[in-house]
C-alpha cells in the first residue's frame, strides 16, 4: 500500500494554502472505529476524489468537513486557518458547501426558492422573486447549469435537482464543495453534464471533493485521489498518473478479478419469447412499440439503452405487472397472457427488480422474512394458511452462509445491510428455487464495486446451471461482461441486436442515442 | 327560497366567520408541518373566555382581547406537546378538543353560576358596523356585522400573501415541506412551529369570540356544536391554502345558512342542523373520488413507480 504523507501529493511548485485541510481525523461510533488519524489536503481549483467502499470512512470524512459530525480528534483547515465547526451552518458561513446524496430540496417549492431560501433578495421581508430568480439564472449561467429558475422541483428529473442543490451551495458563496456520491441517482447523461459542471467550477477557482465508489469517474473527473479503506488512507494518487487497477487495489486491498462470461454456442428452445410486444405510452411510461426478443437456457441477454426508453416496460409485461396492448409473452412456448405476477413466478420466473428499496425488499422486515418473501406459499417455508418462521431462519441461515450475506444475523431488519448485501438477498431469494428464467434490471446499482463482482459471478453461475437471464443494465461495462447478446432499446423499439463480441461500447453508446426510429423515421432528443 | 339576497349572503358571512378564522390557524400550521385539529377546543375556549370577561368588565372588547390571550396559552398545550415534546399531535388534539369542553361546562357554573346557558341580559355582545351605512352593497353585506367578520375576510388574503410574498412565508412553507432541508439551512423549524401554533391559538380565540359576542351574545355549553371539525374538514379540502379555505368556510357558511331558512319552511331542526355536516361529508367524499379517479387513469404499476422512479430511495450510505 502507497502511504504517502500529504505533502507529496502536492505539486512541487506554488505550493499555495490549500481550501480546506482535515489533518489527523479520528471519529468513533460506539465500538466502531469510522475514520482514524486521516488527512486530507484540498488544493484550490482542483477535484478531488474521496473513493471508498462503503464503510470506509469516506462519508464520516466528509460529515466532519461539513460539520455535521465532531470529530473525537484531529483538526478542520480552511485557507489555513482553523476552523470550530459547530453545525453545517458554520461550514457554510465558512464558505463549504455539500450536495448530500439524498437531496434535501422542497418538492412544492420552485427552483429560484430553494435556491435562496433563508437568503432571499427582497426588502422589507417581502420576497423578490424576479430577483431571486434573476440571481439563479445568472449563477447557472456561468457554471453551466441548465435549470429553469421557476419551475417546481418536483417537476424535475434527478439531474436536474442536484444543479439545484449545486446553485443552493453556489449561491451562498461556498468555495468548497463536497458531492456526495452525486452519480449515483443520474443517467449517463446527467453524469457527463454533470462533470462538464464540475469541471467548469474547477476552473473558475471552486475546489470540488467528489465523493464516489465508482473508479471511472475518478478518472474522468478528477485530479487528485484519496483512497481509503477501513478509516484509514491507503493511496493517495494523482489521477493523470495513476490507473483503475491501482485505485481498485487501494480501495479493496486486492486485485479486482472480473468475473466474466465464458460465452460460446448457446442452444436450446427459448425460455422466453417476446413476439411483437406493443404497449401506447402514458404518462410515467414510455411505450413500446413492436419489441421481440428471445432467451434460450443458459444465455443472458442485455437490453442497453438509456433509461425511460421501455426497458421497464418490456420487463414488467414479462413479469405480469402491465398487461401489454399487444403482443405475447410465452415461457418454455405456452403463452402467459392473462396470468397475474404470482401465477408467472409460480411457472419458473425470478425477478431482481431496479428498485431495490421498493419492490425488490420489504426494508423493515428480517433478512429471513426477506428471503422468504414469494415462496412463503410453498412447503417447507408454509403453506395457504400457515407459515413456520423455523423453516423460514432455516433457510436464510442458510443463504445466508453460502453467499457470504455480511449481516447481524438473520432477523436483523434488512435496512441495516449494506447495498450490495440488500441486494445479494434479493438474488440469494430469487436464485434458491431454479427458476428457468431470470429477469434482472440493474443487478450492481448502489452495490460495492467487491460486492459487485460476487453478484455478476452469481448470475454466470446460474447462467452456467443453464438458466436463461433477461439482463437490462444501463452500465455498459456490466452489459459486456455479462451478456452473451446484447439488445439497445431507443423509445420503445430494438435498434441494435448485437453478439457481445460485437457490442463495444462505441457501437452501444451510438445505438442508445442516435439511431432513428424505422417505423417513422424520427428521432428523439436526449431526455 | 331566497338564497341570492344580499340578506342570505350576510348570513353566510356570519355564519362562516367563526370557522374561517379557526381554519386559517389549522391552515397556517397544516404548511408549518403541524396537523392541529384542535379547533374545537380552542374555539370553546375562546368562546367561553370572551363572554365571562365581557360580563366581568362590561366590554365586548376586553372579551375579546382576553379571549385572544387566553386561547393563545391555551394553544400552548398543542405546541409543547406536538412540537417540543413530539407527540402525536391527534392525540394531543383530542384531549385539548376533550380538556375545553369539559373545563368550559365545570368554569360555567364554578364562575357564572350557570347550567347549560349563560345569556344574562346585560352581557355586551360586539357592537355592529356603522361605518358602511348607505354604501350600497357593502352597506346589506357588512352592516349588521361585528368588525371580526370583514377581519376574518382580510386575514384570508393577508395570510395568503404572508405565506406566499415573503421571505418569512417562504420559510414557512418550507418548514412544513421538509423541516431537515430547512434546519439544514439554518431555520429553527421548532420556533416556526411554535409561533404558528401560538397564531392559530390567537385565530381561534377571535373566532370564539365572534361566536360568542358577535353570532349569539351568550355562551352555552358545547356552542361550537361541531364547527372546529368543520373547519378541519376546510383546511383538508383546500389543501391548507388561505383562499380556498376561505372558499370552502363560505360554502360551510352557506349550508348553516340555508339550515336556518329550511326551518322557516316547516323542516324539523335537527334535520336543518345538519345541513353543514351533510354538505361537508358530501364535498370530502367527493373530492377523494375525484383524486381517485385521476389516480386510475393512469396505470396504477406506472402511478406508483415509473411516474416516480427519482422517488427511489438507494440506501446503501444511510447506516
Amino acid at each position: 500500500m502507497t502511504d504517502l504523507h500529504p505533502d507529496d501529493a502536492r505539486p512541487a511548485a506554488g505550493a499555495d494554502t490549500p481550501a480546506a485541510e482535515l489533518r489527523g481525523i479520528t471519529k468513533r461510533f460506539g465500538p466502531v472505529l469510522a475514520v482514524d488519524g486521516v488527512d486530507l489536503v484540498l488544493e484550490r481549483g482542483t477535484v478531488h476524489a474521496v473513493v471508498g467502499e462503503n464503510g470506509a470512512g469516506k462519508s464520516t470524512l466528509m460529515s466532519v468537513l461539513y460539520g455535521l459530525q465532531r470529530p473525537d480528534a484531529g483538526a478542520v483547515l480552511r485557507n489555513g486557518r482553523e476552523l470550530r465547526l459547530r453545525s453545517p451552518l458554520d461550514a457554510i458561513d465558512a464558505g463549504l458547501g455539500m450536495v448530500h446524496q439524498h437531496f434535501r430540496l422542497f418538492g412544492s417549492l420552485t427552483v429560484a426558492e430553494n435556491v435562496v431560501y433563508r437568503a432571499e433578495p427582497g426588502r422589507w421581508g417581502v420576497y423578490d422573486r424576479r430577483a431571486a430568480e434573476q440571481r439563479v439564472t445568472e449563477l447557472a449561467g456561468r457554471f453551466g447549469l441548465d435549470v429553469d429558475p421557476s419551475a417546481r422541483v418536483d417537476t424535475l428529473p434527478l439531474g436536474v435537482r442536484q444543479r439545484v442543490e449545486i446553485l443552493k451551495a453556489l449561491h451562498r458563496q461556498a468555495e468548497v464543495l463536497i458531492l456526495d456520491e452525486p452519480t449515483a441517482v443520474l443517467t449517463p447523461g446527467e453524469v457527463d453534464s454533470l462533470f462538464a459542471v464540475v469541471r467548469s467550477m474547477a476552473a473558475q477557482g471552486t475546489t470540488v471533493a467528489l465523493v464516489t465508489h465508482k473508479v471511472r469517474e475518478v478518472l474522468e473527473a478528477t485530479d487528485r485521489v484519496t483512497v481509503l479503506r477501513d478509516g484509514v488512507v491507503s493511496a493517495r494518487l494523482e489521477t493523470a498518473r495513476t490507473t483503475a487497477g491501482e485505485i481498485v487495489e487501494a480501495m479493496i486491498g486486492r486485485g479486482l478479478k472480473p468475473a466474466v462470461n465464458p460465452r460460446g454456442a448457446v442452444s436450446g428452445e427459448p425460455v422466453l419469447e417476446v413476439s411483437d410486444l406493443r404497449l401506447a405510452a402514458a404518462p410515467g411510461a414510455a411505450g413500446v412499440h413492436g419489441v421481440s426478443l428471445q432467451v434460450r437456457p443458459g444465455e443472458v441477454v442485455g437490453i442497453a439503452g438509456v433509461s425511460g426508453n421501455g426497458q421497464r416496460e418490456v420487463v414488467e409485461s414479462v413479469l405480469g405487472l402491465r398487461s401489454p396492448d399487444g403482443g405475447s409473452v410465452l415461457l418454455h412456448g405456452q403463452d402467459l397472457a392473462g396470468l397475474g405476477v404470482r401465477e408467472r413466478r409460480g411457472r419458473g420466473i425470478a425477478y431482481v427488480p431496479e428498485d431495490r428499496p421498493g419492490m425488490g425488499t420489504a426494508a423493515s422486515l428480517s433478512v429471513a422474512d426477506n428471503l422468504a418473501l414469494g415462496h412463503h406459499r410453498t412447503p417447507p417455508l408454509g403453506s395457504r394458511a400457515r407459515l413456520s418462521p423455523r423453516a423460514v431462519r432455516a433457510q436464510a441461515g442458510e443463504l445466508v452462509r453460502r453467499l457470504g450475506v455480511k449481516t447481524a444475523g438473520v432477523n436483523a431488519p434488512l435496512a441495516s445491510l449494506s447495498g450490495g448485501n440488500a441486494q445479494k438477498v434479493v438474488l440469494a431469494r430469487e436464485l434458491h428455487h431454479e427458476a428457468p428464467l431470470l429477469v434482472v434490471e440493474q443487478p450492481t446499482q448502489g452495490v460495492d464495486v467487491g460486492a459487485g463482482e460476487e453478484i455478476h459471478r452469481l448470475l454466470l453461475d446460474y447462467r452456467a446451471r443453464g438458466g436463461a437471464v433477461l439482463l437490462v443494465s444501463y452500465e455498459i461495462s456490466e452489459l459486456r461482461a455479462l451478456a452473451d447478446r446484447v439488445l439497445v432499446m431507443l423509445d420503445g423499439v430494438v435498434t441494435a441486436d448485437l453478439d457481445a463480441a460485437d457490442a463495444t461500447e462505441e457501437v452501444l453508446g451510438a445505438a442508445m442515442v442516435h439511431a432513428t426510429r424505422p417505423d417513422d423515421g424520427s428521432s428523439r432528443a436526449g431526455s | 327560497m331566497d338564497v341570492f339576497t344580499l340578506a342570505f349572503v350576510a348570513a353566510v358571512l356570519t355564519s362562516s366567520a367563526p370557522v374561517l378564522f379557526a381554519a386559517l390557524g389549522s391552515a397556517l400550521c397544516g404548511r408549518a408541518g403541524v396537523f392541529n385539529i384542535a379547533l374545537e377546543g380552542q374555539l370553546l375556549c375562546g368562546a367561553f373566555t370572551a363572554v365571562a370577561v365581557s360580563w366581568w368588565t362590561g366590554s365586548a372588547w376586553a372579551g375579546v382581547a382576553a379571549a385572544v390571550v387566553t386561547t393563545t396559552v391555551f394553544s400552548g398545550v398543542l405546541a409543547l406537546g406536538a412540537v417540543s415534546w413530539r407527540a402525536d399531535p391527534i392525540i394531543v388534539a383530542v384531549g385539548m378538543n376533550l380538556l375545553a369542553l369539559g373545563l368550559t361546562g365545570f368554569l360555567l357554573r364554578e364562575l357564572l353560576d350557570a347550567t347549560g346557558t349563560f345569556a344574562p341580559t346585560g352581557l355586551a355582545g360586539l357592537p355592529d358596523l356603522d361605518v358602511f351605512d348607505g354604501i350600497p352593497v357593502l352597506g346589506a353585506l357588512l352592516g349588521g356585522q361585528t368588525l371580526l367578520v370583514p377581519l376574518a375576510l382580510l386575514l384570508a388574503v393577508a395570510a395568503s400573501l404572508w405565506l406566499n410574498r415573503t421571505s418569512t412565508g417562504l420559510r414557512l412553507r418550507g418548514v412544513g415541506e421538509h423541516p431537515e432541508a430547512a434546519a439544514s439551512l439554518g431555520v429553527s423549524v421548532t420556533r416556526y412551529q411554535h409561533v404558528t401554533v401560538l397564531l392559530a391559538g390567537a385565530l381561534c380565540g377571535l373566532g370564539g369570540a365572534q361566536l360568542s359576542l358577535g353570532n349569539v351574545t351568550a355562551f352555552t355549553e358545547n356552542m361550537t356544536a361541531g364547527r372546529g371539525w368543520v373547519a378541519v374538514a376546510a383546511v383538508m379540502l383546500a389543501a391548507n391554502r388561505p383562499l380556498l379555505v376561505l372558499g370552502a368556510c363560505l360554502l360551510f357558511g352557506a349550508a348553516e345558512a340555508w339550515g336556518f331558512r329550511l326551518q322557516g319552511v316547516g323542516l324539523p331542526q335537527q334535520l336543518t342542523d345538519a345541513a353543514p355536516y351533510l354538505v361537508t361529508l358530501i364535498v370530502l367524499v367527493a373530492s377523494r373520488l375525484r383524486v381517485r379517479r385521476r389516480l386510475r387513469d393512469v396505470d396504477p404499476v406506472a402511478a406508483v413507480s415509473a411516474a416516480h422512479p427519482e422517488a427511489v430511495v438507494h440506501p446503501e450510505e444511510t447506516r
